[in-house]
């Protein structure tokens, strides 16, 4: 399978900055592909655009040569986002969230070091780091084929940090998953990604 | 779990305060209602009497025992603003919530919602109620049909932005349809505001149907309703017979801020960011 981007541009008000300027690329299923760029060149809004968050201006993305907005329901290109405490609903409790994703497997929460415990609290209860794990869960549920990690291990710890990355490129190999890897720290991109472009 | 738990923390003080006023605004409610005949009766052979023990808020002109009247009239305007409370809330939550229907909806909601607010609340309840004919149901479809936009503004906003939310946008990539997210992502932060709403709309609502009858545009004169009572004790006052308006005030005020604390209590309780204060 083939994520591609053709000439893709991109602006959030009209009269403002052009975010993207045709921007053209493709992620094929099983490769692990590190994007980087300063902060404020659109990497967020580029993976929002690849998972179909947003419409962008001109040029379009295709999966396996379709249009993405063709695929209805559960969406095969899944976006982990940056901040996982605006990504989870504060009234719902973590099992709740988990139950978002598609049959999420007991593999991946034993993998992300996910505890029991934590399933019966809200996401107020649960540290930054935490929260992200069942973010990253929720998005490794069955049908997921892409995955877009927008700066996924921020603000983690590197103990924290190499063990979800450790099994994030597991199940990526496991799975014959795509990979987009963003980030603006070159030695991690390097260590993961087999393939850089930069913005 | 490092600070031992204390048995009386402010959480269950605020739980039994609210739990004794409920108590207590149920039994004023229940005794209103079973006293409205004796309410209206009169005796002038105990008329003008100052408080005793008999007669704790002494009686009026007509010998009516003040105390029964008092407590006959709080209850009409609890029955009354449970009913205007509950249908102004009802009203609220449909304006509210439609506007995320989209902007063309969302549009004509907020110019109702400016439109209603921008006349001041007494002078559209006094004209609806005079279109209505005046009487319990003026009063109470007055009520019902102004107290709205506050609560509608409330969850207007709150609507809106749940439906910008990172979580909504990924429960829909995660397949979610629009029911799920009303039922799993909207009603949770939504179902609150609006019961802690109703319950604050309360007060609001007594208080201006008194307002409204002590104006002479509510309910009607033989009726011991509050505004009723406090109309007619302002003749009296200047001969000193200030029990007529002081006790009925003041217990007005009391459900009033009863209904208060009770509001507070729930939207406390209801909040999982205070759960552990």
């Amino acid at each position: 399978m083939r994520l591609e981007a053709n000439n893709i541009s991109f602006q959030y008000s009209r009269d403002g900055r052009k975010i993207l300027n045709n921007i053209s690329f493709h992620l094929d299923s099983g490769e692990r592909l590190g994007l980087m760029a300063p902060s404020g060149f659109g990497k967020t809004t580029f993976c929002k655009i690849l998972a179909g968050y947003e419409k962008p201006d001109e040029g379009q993305v295709l999966m396996d040569g379709k249009p993405i907005a063709s695929y209805k329901g559960y969406c095969p290109i899944q976006m982990i986002w940056q901040h996982p405490e605006l990504s989870v609903n504060p009234r719902l409790k973590m099992s709740e969230v988990l139950k978002e994703g598609r049959r999420v497997e007991q593999r991946v929460l034993d993998g992300l070091g996910i505890e029991k415990d934590w399933l019966r609290r809200y996401p107020g209860e649960l540290s930054g780091g935490e929260l992200q794990r069942f973010c990253i869960a929720r998005v490794l549920g069955e049908g997921t084929r892409f995955l877009l990690a927008d700066e996924i291990s921020a603000m983690l710890d590197l103990i924290t940090q190499s063990q979800i990355w450790g099994f994030l490129l597991e199940e990526v190999k496991r799975r014959n998953l795509g990979l987009l890897a963003v980030s603006h720290s070159k030695e991690l991109l390097e260590r993961i990604c087999s393939r850089m472009i930069y913005l | 779990m490092i600070r031992q738990k204390k048995g009386w923390n402010q959480r269950l003080f605020l739980l039994c305060c609210a739990g004794i006023f409920i108590a207590a605004l149920l039994g004023i409610t229940a005794a209103g209602a079973m006293w409205e005949e004796k309410a209206l009766q009169t005796d002038f052979s105990r008329k003008n009497m100052a408080p005793c023990i008999q007669y704790p808020f002494g009686t009026d002109w007509m010998g009516r025992d003040m105390f029964i009247r008092t407590i006959t009239g709080l209850s009409l305007s609890i029955r009354l603003g449970l009913f205007t409370a509950v249908i102004s809330a009802g009203i609220g939550a449909v304006i509210g919530v439609s506007a995320i229907m989209g902007k063309w909806v969302d549009g004509v909601m907020g110019c109702m919602i400016d439109l209603v607010m921008g006349i001041p609340h007494m002078l559209l309840l006094i004209l609806i109620s005079f279109a209505v004919g005046r009487g319990f149901w003026g009063v109470a479809v007055g009520i019902s049909l102004t107290h709205w936009t506050s609560l509608a503004r409330l969850l207007r906003a709150e609507a809106l932005q749940l439906k910008e939310s990172p979580y909504v946008a990924i429960a829909r990539k995660l397949g979610k349809g629009w029911g799920y997210i009303a039922g799993k992502h909207m009603a949770p932060h939504l179902l609150p505001q609006l019961l802690v709403g109703t319950v604050l709309l309360f007060p609001h609502a007594i208080l201006h149907e008194a307002g409204i009858t002590f104006l002479g545009f509510g309910l009607s004169p033989e009726q011991p309703a509050i505004g009723v009572i406090l109309s007619e004790s302002m003749g009296h006052l200047m001969m000193g017979r200030w029990w007529l308006a002081l006790f009925p005030g003041a217990l007005l005020a009391a459900v009033v801020m009863m209904f208060h604390v009770i509001g507070n209590t729930v939207a406390g309780v209801l909040n999982p960011k205070q759960a552990h204060s």
